[in-house]
C-alpha cells in the first residue's frame, strides 16, 4: 500500500518530469538549462534565496530565543502567528505584499516589480522554518550548562557564543536548508509582486510556467530537473543532519565536524 | 576565613526555600548539607555560587563580602547533579573552558588539563565527547572542570545524586582523597545520611527553609536537637513520645516492668546485621537492629511473642525544637533516657 501511494503521488511524477525533460535528447536539455533567460532566473532565484535564508537564519534564532526565554503578553498569540505563513495560501500572501508594498502601499513604500519585492515575499514564506527549528533545541537546552560556564567565569555574550549557539547550530542549519528549499521553488507569493520581467525579477518557477504557456513543455521540464536537483540534494542534507542528530548518545560524525568548527577550542587539544 | 552565610532569605512565589538562614563552614573544610528536597539546601548552595539571588542576607567568602558579586567573578567551582557537560565540547575542551576564559596560553592550558585528568583519573579520555563517557567519568570531568581554575571553594549539588549504588560509592571515598590532597573549602549537598555521614566533617541539616542543627556526625547522632534531626539522622522507632534507635532495642524473651510485648512481624537478613520488624500491642510498629549471632541465640521466628527493652530513648516538647541532653533531668516530665520513665509512657 505504502509503496503504491508513494510511487502514484511520488516517484510516478518525479519520473515523468525526468523523462520529459530529456525527451528531445541530453543536449536540447542543456540548451534549456543554460539559454540566457533559464540561467538569468536560475541565478535570480539563487541568489534570493541565499539572502532569504541569511536574513531568516539570524532573524529567525531571534523569534526562537524571546519566544523560549522571554515572558510577554500575548506570546501564545505570537507563538502561534509564526505558523500562518505555512497555512495562508501564497498567493494570498502575495497578494498582501502587494497591497502594502505596491504602488498603493498605504506607508508610501513602492517595491513592486523589483528584486528586493523577491526578497521580502520570500522571507515571509520561509520565516517559520527556522524558528521552528531552533525552538525545541533552546527548549530542551540543559541551562545548568549556562551556569556552569558563568561560575566558570563566562560573561553573557561568552556563554551565548561558546555554549548556547553551538548547540543551536543543527537547528539553524536544518531550518536554513529547508527554508532554502522552500525559497527555490516559491510561486505563489512571488508572481503578483514580482512582476517577472524576464532577466530581471523573473524567477525560476515563473520562468517555468512561461515556458509551459509558450509551448515549450520540455523546456520547462528541464529547468525543473535543476531545481529539484537542488532540493533534493538539500533533504539529504537535512536527513543527514537529523540523522547525526544533536542531543545525547546519536551525536554523529556531521554535528561534530560542525561544533569542531566552531568552538574555537578545537585547535587547543594535547 | 572559609564561607559564612548570615540571615539568608529567599522566596520563590508561595514557597520559603530559604528562611533566615545563617551557616559557617571553616576554611579548608569538607561540609555536607544535609536534609529533605525542598529543605533549601540547593537554594543555599546556588546562593553562595551567585547563580541565585538571595532576598535578604549576607554570603561572605574567605572574609569577603560576596553577596553583590555576580556569578561570573565569585570564583567558585561548582558541581550540578546532572553534570551540566558541554555536550558539544570534548573533555578536554570542557575543563579547559575556565582557563580559556582566562586567556592562559595553550601550552599551559594543555599541561594543566592533563594535569587534572590525571587528578580525576580520566587521562586518556581528553578527546571524547562527554556522551561517550559513563555518568561517573562525567561527573569526575564535571570535578576536574570545576577545580582547573582553582576555585576559592567548591560547591556540589547532589554530585553523586544520578549515579548507581556502586559507582556512588566509589565517588565518595574518592572526594574524600581527593579533598584530603586539595584542601579546597568544600561544600556538598545531599538527601542521602549515610553519604553525608560518610564524607563529610561538618553537617548541616536543613529542612523546610531552615537548619535545624550542625555539627559532626556523632553530634548530629548522639545529641540530635529535635525530633527532626533525630529521625532524619540514623534510624529511629517511635513509641509514643519517645525515640529510640533500632540497635538500642533489646529484645528478651522473658518480661519484666521495663519491657512491653511484641510480636515479630518479619525478620530480614542483610547480610551481618538483622532487621526484625515487631507489631506492639497498640498496634505500633517497631523494628530492631541485631546482629547475626544475637538472632541465633534468641532463636526468633516469624508471629513468636517476645518482649522488647528499650535502651537509650529520647524525647523532646512537642514543638519538637528543645534538645534532650542525655542525663539532664528537667521539671517537665516526658524528658530525659530515663528507661523506667520510657516504660511507663510506653
Amino acid at each position: 500500500m505504502v509503496v503504491l501511494y508513494l510511487s502514484l503521488m511520488v516517484m510516478l511524477p518525479l519520473a515523468a518530469v525526468v523523462a520529459e525533460s530529456t525527451s528531445g535528447g541530453l543536449s536540447a536539455f542543456w540548451d534549456s538549462v543554460t539559454g540566457a533567460q533559464s540561467l538569468a532566473a536560475l541565478k535570480l532565484t539563487v541568489i534570493c534565496s541565499l539572502i532569504v535564508v541569511a536574513i531568516n537564519a539570524v532573524f529567525g534564532t531571534i523569534i526562537a530565543w524571546v519566544l523560549v526565554r522571554d515572558d510577554f503578553p500575548g506570546k501564545g498569540a505570537v507563538n502561534a502567528v509564526i505558523d500562518l505563513p505555512f497555512a495562508l495560501p501564497t498567493i494570498v500572501a502575495g497578494l498582501t505584499l502587494l497591497t502594502l508594498y505596491g504602488s498603493e502601499s498605504p506607508f508610501g513604500i513602492n517595491i513592486a516589480f523589483t528584486r528586493v519585492a523577491i526578497v521580502v515575499a520570500l522571507c515571509f514564506i520561509t520565516l517559520p522554518f527556522v524558528v521552528r527549528a531552533v525552538q525545541p533545541l533552546l527548549m530542551e537546552m540543559d541551562r545548568e550548562m549556562e551556569e556552569a560556564a558563568t561560575s566558570l567565569g563566562a560573561g553573557g555574550f561568552t556563554v551565548f557564543r561558546r555554549i548556547i549557539f553551538p548547540n543551536l547550530v543543527p537547528g539553524i542549519i536544518a531550518g536554513i536548508l529547508l527554508a532554502f528549499a522552500r525559497a527555490l521553488g516559491e510561486y505563489g507569493s512571488v508572481i503578483l509582486i514580482s512582476g517577472n520581467i524576464p532577466f530581471d525579477t523573473e524567477v525560476s518557477s515563473v520562468f517555468i510556467r512561461s515556458q509551459i504557456e509558450s509551448g515549450n513543455v520540455s523546456g520547462a521540464a528541464s529547468v525543473s530537473v535543476v531545481l529539484l536537483a537542488i532540493s533534493l540534494a538539500l533533504l539529504i542534507g537535512v536527513s543527514l543532519f537529523a540523522r547525526s542528530g544533536v542531543h545525547g548518545e546519536k551525536r554523529g560524525v556531521f554535528a561534530r565536524i560542525f561544533n569542531r568548527l566552531l568552538s574555537r577550542g578545537g585547535g587547543v587539544g594535547p | 576565613m572559609g564561607i559564612a552565610v548570615e540571615g539568608a532569605r529567599k522566596r520563590f512565589g508561595d514557597f520559603q526555600a530559604l528562611d533566615n538562614v545563617s551557616i559557617d563552614v571553616p576554611d579548608g573544610s569538607l561540609t555536607a548539607l544535609l536534609g529533605p528536597s525542598g529543605s533549601g539546601k540547593s537554594t543555599l548552595l546556588r546562593a553562595i555560587a551567585g547563580l541565585e539571588t538571595l532576598d535578604a542576607g549576607q554570603v561572605v567568602i574567605n572574609g569577603q563580602d560576596a553577596t553583590a558579586t555576580p556569578a561570573q567573578k565569585r570564583e567558585v567551582g561548582f558541581v550540578f547533579q546532572h553534570y551540566a557537560a558541554f555536550k558539544h565540547m570534548t573533555v578536554f575542551g570542557n575543563v579547559a573552558f575556565g582557563l580559556k576564559i582566562r586567556k592562559w596560553d595553550k601550552a599551559k592550558i594543555s599541561d594543566r588539563v592533563h594535569e587534572l585528568l590525571r587528578l580525576v583519573q580520566l587521562d586518556g579520555l581528553a578527546e571524547r565527547y562527554p556522551d561517550q563517557l559513563s555518568g561517573g567519568q562525567r561527573q569526575r570531568m564535571a570535578l576536574a572542570r570545576a577545580l582547573a581554575v582553582e576555585p576559592q571553594v567548591l560547591l556540589l549539588d547532589e554530585p553523586f545524586g544520578a549515579l548507581d549504588a556502586k559507582v556512588r560509592k566509589d565517588l565518595r571515598t574518592w572526594l574524600r582523597r581527593l579533598h584530603d590532597e586539595m584542601h579546597v573549602t568544600t561544600i556538598f549537598v545531599t538527601h542521602d545520611q549515610e553519604e553525608a555521614m560518610d564524607v563529610a566533617e561538618q553537617l548541616v541539616v536543613m529542612n523546610e527553609g531552615r537548619v535545624e542543627q550542625s555539627g559532626t556526625a556523632d553530634d548530629l547522632y548522639d545529641h540530635p536537637a529535635n525530633e527532626f534531626v533525630m529521625s532524619f539522622v540514623g534510624e529511629v522507632n517511635r513509641l509514643g513520645e519517645h525515640f529510640v534507635r533500632p540497635h538500642d532495642m533489646e529484645v528478651v524473651l522473658d518480661p519484666d516492668e521495663r519491657t512491653e510485648e511484641a510480636m515479630v512481624q518479619r525478620i530480614v537478613a542483610l547480610g551481618f546485621e538483622i532487621r526484625v520488624e515487631f507489631v506492639l500491642g497498640d498496634g505500633t510498629e517497631v523494628w530492631a537492629q541485631l546482629t547475626r549471632s544475637e538472632l541465633q541465640k534468641l532463636e526468633l521466628r516469624e508471629g513468636q511473642i517476645v518482649h522488647l527493652r528499650p535502651g537509650q530513648t529520647k524525647s523532646f516538647n512537642g514543638d519538637g525544637s528543645s534538645p534532650d541532653r542525655q542525663g539532664a533531668s528537667t521539671p517537665s516530665g516526658g524528658q530525659g533516657g530515663d528507661d523506667a520513665e520510657v516504660s511507663a509512657a510506653v
